[in-house]
């Protein structure tokens, strides 16, 4: 009897409040269903996003068959050829011309802002390389198309046509668009990926590691070469994949510089084409289902591409950052 | 004691021979090495302002603000109906990406060792690396075709979509940063979980989910490629869902590649004011979230 | 009427285990705490403590994989039967933590009324009575009755953690859980903490982790010794520290090991 009175003293010490108080269990437990809803949204997005461009490529696939699509090397809307190889072609070039240029000073950038320059320094300087991220990618090629691509027309190609002509990488006229063109810019937007995330994990370097290297008398590049580095060696490589990702992907900037013919050029000075700038420009062209299709399976390969480089990118990184 | 520091320094100029002067020389090289690295990342930035300001100033003005484009040949006319339709579509977006990325976030958050929570977390960052484009593809597929008119509604779809991996991965981080002790002491209380969340932590973390959203704005308001297909364009005044729709990304994009000469400088007063508009945001968010911030610790 | 000899009894746990995934931290423990008094648990770190006094608001649970098994019965009622809320079971058993931890984000008022504002409406006039009367217990009300819309956070540790238990004692609990309260204060604000402690015990049933043995003495009715998980002696406290029945007690607080 006692007993059971005390037992509604626990439950219910407030008969007004009972109903909202037995609720609170059950309101928990939605919360946690509602936001867990929420996040699983996420995947169903994913999951959605590869379902939906693969069913609109279809078309496209079934008609001339997946290899032949990526190889075919004309790509003709009028007389309804669809080869995908030249944009393919033009997006790898670009992307790993870019990287070329980008990962040194990616990479250097990020050591002078983790180990080399102080604390107030970094503070300042940081913020700004963030800011070379920030910038639209339309805004690069406004910039690339009026003041970049004449600076390359009238100095740098014939600079390189003039000094390494004989390659065959610098053949042609100097147009100031093209392959070379598109990868400066792609360059200068990626950079702030590597170095922001390359910072971040030279930043979790442990210290004590450092100060055993000084300890035993080692300069400070000594230090970076052997402690700094090898540390976080994952961890930027992972940032250069993240970059790369960034640089098959990215659109507008490369639309306005490429010259947009679709050709495979060995010649980096020639006006070329990519697989994102080809849907740019064609996609409210494409009249007849063949070839909205065909550029929605160019958007597939597309995603298929940046998923895996992305996925690599962030398990390398997660296993650096995640070591500590 | 004086014996000792004379032995001690002895010893250490002895240390200076080829090796060391070899040592010293290559340190020297690959600092100057890096300090010039930040210096070459930094130019374009520098460029780019300088060049946004040397084009684009003279031409922005009232009349950029307050008119539609004019016609070829006129003289005049402005991006007033791009700006507002910006701000438009990127409304729309934010309808979609902050709850979906605020709710998930706080879920990955609360729970972040969750086999669930690792999933989600690693999704999102894969999908915040999908190409834009490939973005306005998709907003193509499920809603300009079924509606069978590019509309705000694809361009604010596409743009959303974009803006949920973003807003639940800050989400997450800045949940992860509030102390356990802070949920322990609202729930040692007798609150609800549910309540302790969306009272005592999202309060914590306040100021930097705020600025995790209007980051994200920021980062959608400059997209060009997944509109271009999507909201497309529109040389008036719109304020229709179901309707194309005019924006600032667009609208510079289509100037510049156009041969007129007119164009071209309002495409470069588009871009200043774009990245003015991204700057400012980006500048106030950090300087705001820091001072809370520091208040905070 | 029969379990009226329980009616000094404030907490029993009855065959009580804790475990943090397979690790079994606290192995079967027994033992009843007496209203209106304090309980201090000693014993070195890891031996479990800590794990039962947040086993005694439910707080344990809360931490990744960790679970229970056996009862804990407070007011003749198994918290852990299925049919009570935790919610209920933690406002009336309120806990004080290690380290002082006012909410950030609030100022001094909205700390002490948190609780009473997130689970309920009440009255302004009623929050301004519950924060004069909270803060005059806490021993803090002289200090900050002037400042009472400023942060929190701006208060020193040891006004902190009599913020703290302002907080605790504002949505009326009946028993106290104190995890080494005192443990990261000054020794000034630790006196004034054992001060608080006494006086409360008037009206509260209190529960106190210390790893201080001379704390214990001072501020305990109660002493209970645990080592590895287990409860090796629970005793007065005059008698725990002048004649320990068992060696390991003996030797921990003759300071022996731990």
């Amino acid at each position: 009897m006692t007993v059971a009175v005390e037992i509604d003293d626990i439950v219910m010490p407030e008969q007004s409040r009972d109903v909202e108080r037995k609720s609170f269990v059950q309101a928990d437990k939605v919360f946690k269903a509602v936001i867990g809803f929420f996040a699983f949204l996420v995947i169903v997005l994913l999951v959605w996003l590869g379902l939906q461009l693969y069913s609109s490529s279809k078309l496209a696939f079934s008609s001339v068959g997946i290899w032949k699509f990526i190889e075919g090397s004309t790509w003709d809307p009028v007389t309804g050829v669809f080869g995908a190889l030249p944009f393919i072609y033009g997006t790898l070039l670009t992307s790993f011309l870019s990287l070329l240029i980008a990962t040194p000073l990616g990479v250097g950038t990020a050591v002078f802002l983790a180990e080399l320059s102080p604390k107030w320094l970094r503070r300042m300087l940081q913020p700004l390389v963030e800011l070379l991220a920030g910038i639209p990618s339309v805004i690069y090629g406004l910039w690339g198309i009026f003041v970049l691509s004449p600076l390359m027309a009238n100095s740098v190609e014939p600079f390189l046509m003039d000094h390494f002509g004989f390659l065959p990488f610098f053949k042609g006229y100097p147009l100031g668009i093209g392959f070379l063109t598109a990868a400066i810019i792609l360059a200068i937007m990626i950079v702030p990926f590597i170095t922001s995330v390359s910072t971040e994990v030279l930043s979790t370097v442990p210290v004590p590691l450092k100060e055993g290297m000084y300890a035993l008398g080692a300069t400070r590049w000594e230090t970076v070469k052997k402690i700094a580095l090898p540390y976080a060696k994952s961890g930027i490589f992972g940032s250069i994949v993240l970059a790369l990702a960034r640089a098959l992907g990215e659109t507008m900037a490369v639309t306005m510089v490429i010259g947009n013919t679709p050709q495979i050029s060995k010649s980096l000075l020639d006006p070329g084409y990519t697989m994102s700038a080809v849907i740019a420009n064609e996609f409210t062209e494409a009249a007849d289902a063949h070839y909205l299709s065909a550029l929605i399976a160019i958007a597939f390969i597309l995603l298929l591409v940046t998923l895996i480089v992305n996925a690599v990118a962030r398990w390398l990184i997660w296993r650096t950052t995640r070591a500590n | 004691m004086a014996n000792d520091t004379g032995e001690l320094k002895r010893t250490i100029l002895d240390g200076r021979g080829f090796s060391y002067w070899r040592r010293k020389t290559s340190n020297v090289f690959f600092s100057l090495l890096f300090s010039s690295s930040i210096l070459i990342v930094l130019l374009p930035l520098l460029l780019i302002i300088g060049y946004l300001f040397y084009k684009g100033a003279a031409s922005v003005n009232l009349d950029f603000f307050l008119h539609r484009p004019a016609p070829v040949g006129e003289h005049g006319g402005g991006m007033g109906n791009a700006i507002i339709g910006s701000l438009y579509v990127v409304g729309i977006a934010s309808l979609i990406g902050i709850p979906v990325g605020l709710l998930g976030g706080m879920f990955v958050g609360e729970f972040p060792h969750s086999k669930f929570s690792t999933v989600v977390r690693f999704v999102a960052d894969v999908l915040n690396g999908t190409p834009s484009i490939v973005m306005g593809v998709f907003a193509y597929t499920v809603v300009v075709l079924p509606m069978k008119s590019f509309s705000a509604l694809a361009g604010g779809f596409a743009l959303g979509v974009m803006m949920i991996p973003t807003i639940l991965r800050t989400t997450d981080e800045i949940l992860q940063t509030v102390p356990t002790s802070i949920r322990e002491a609202s729930l040692a209380l007798g609150v609800p979980y549910w309540r302790t969340v969306l009272s005592v932590v999202l309060r914590s973390a306040k100021s930097g989910i705020i600025t995790g959203i209007l980051l994200a704005g920021a980062r959608v308001l400059g997209e060009t490629a997944p509109l271009l297909f999507t909201s497309f364009n529109n040389a008036f005044y719109s304020y229709s869902v179901t309707q194309p729709i005019s924006t600032l990304p667009v609208q510079i994009f289509n100037y510049a590649i156009s041969p007129y000469r007119d164009w071209h400088r309002q495409a470069w007063a588009g871009a200043l004011v774009l990245v003015l508009a991204i700057l400012v945001v980006n500048l106030a968010v950090r300087t705001f979230s820091r001072q809370k911030f520091e208040q905070t610790l | 009427m029969t379990n009226s000899a329980n009616t000094n009894t404030g907490i029993i746990a009855q065959d009580l285990k804790a475990y943090f995934g397979s690790i079994e931290v606290l192995k079967g423990i027994n033992m009843s705490m007496q209203k209106n008094k304090v309980t201090a648990l000693i014993g070195p770190s890891g031996c479990g403590k800590t794990t039962f006094l947040r086993t005694l608001n439910r707080m344990h649970e809360l931490a990744r994989n960790a679970s229970i098994k056996g009862k804990v019965i407070v007011d003749g009622a198994d918290i852990y039967s299925s049919s009570i809320d935790p919610v209920l079971v933690r406002k009336k058993i309120g806990m004080v933590f290690q380290k002082p931890n006012p909410f950030p984000t609030m100022s001094i008022y909205d700390n002490v009324v948190a609780g009473l504002k997130l689970t309920g409406r009440h009255s302004r006039k009623h929050l301004d009575e519950v924060v004069e009367k909270t803060l005059v217990q806490a021993a803090l009300w002289d200090e900050v009755k002037d400042s009472l819309r400023k942060s929190g956070a701006s208060l020193s540790g040891g006004q902190q953690q009599r913020l703290c238990i302002a907080r605790t004692l504002a949505v009326d609990p009946e028993v106290i859980l104190m995890d080494e309260p005192a443990s990261a204060l000054d020794p000034i604000s630790t006196a004034k903490i054992e001060e608080l402690i006494f006086q409360l015990k008037d009206s509260y049933t209190i529960v106190i982790v210390t790893h201080n043995m001379q704390q214990a003495a001072r501020v305990s009715d109660f002493t209970a010794f645990f080592y590895l998980g287990e409860l090796i002696e629970f005793n007065g406290t005059r008698s725990m520290f002048t004649r320990p029945q068992k060696k390991q007690t003996e030797d921990y607080i003759t300071g022996r090991f731990g």
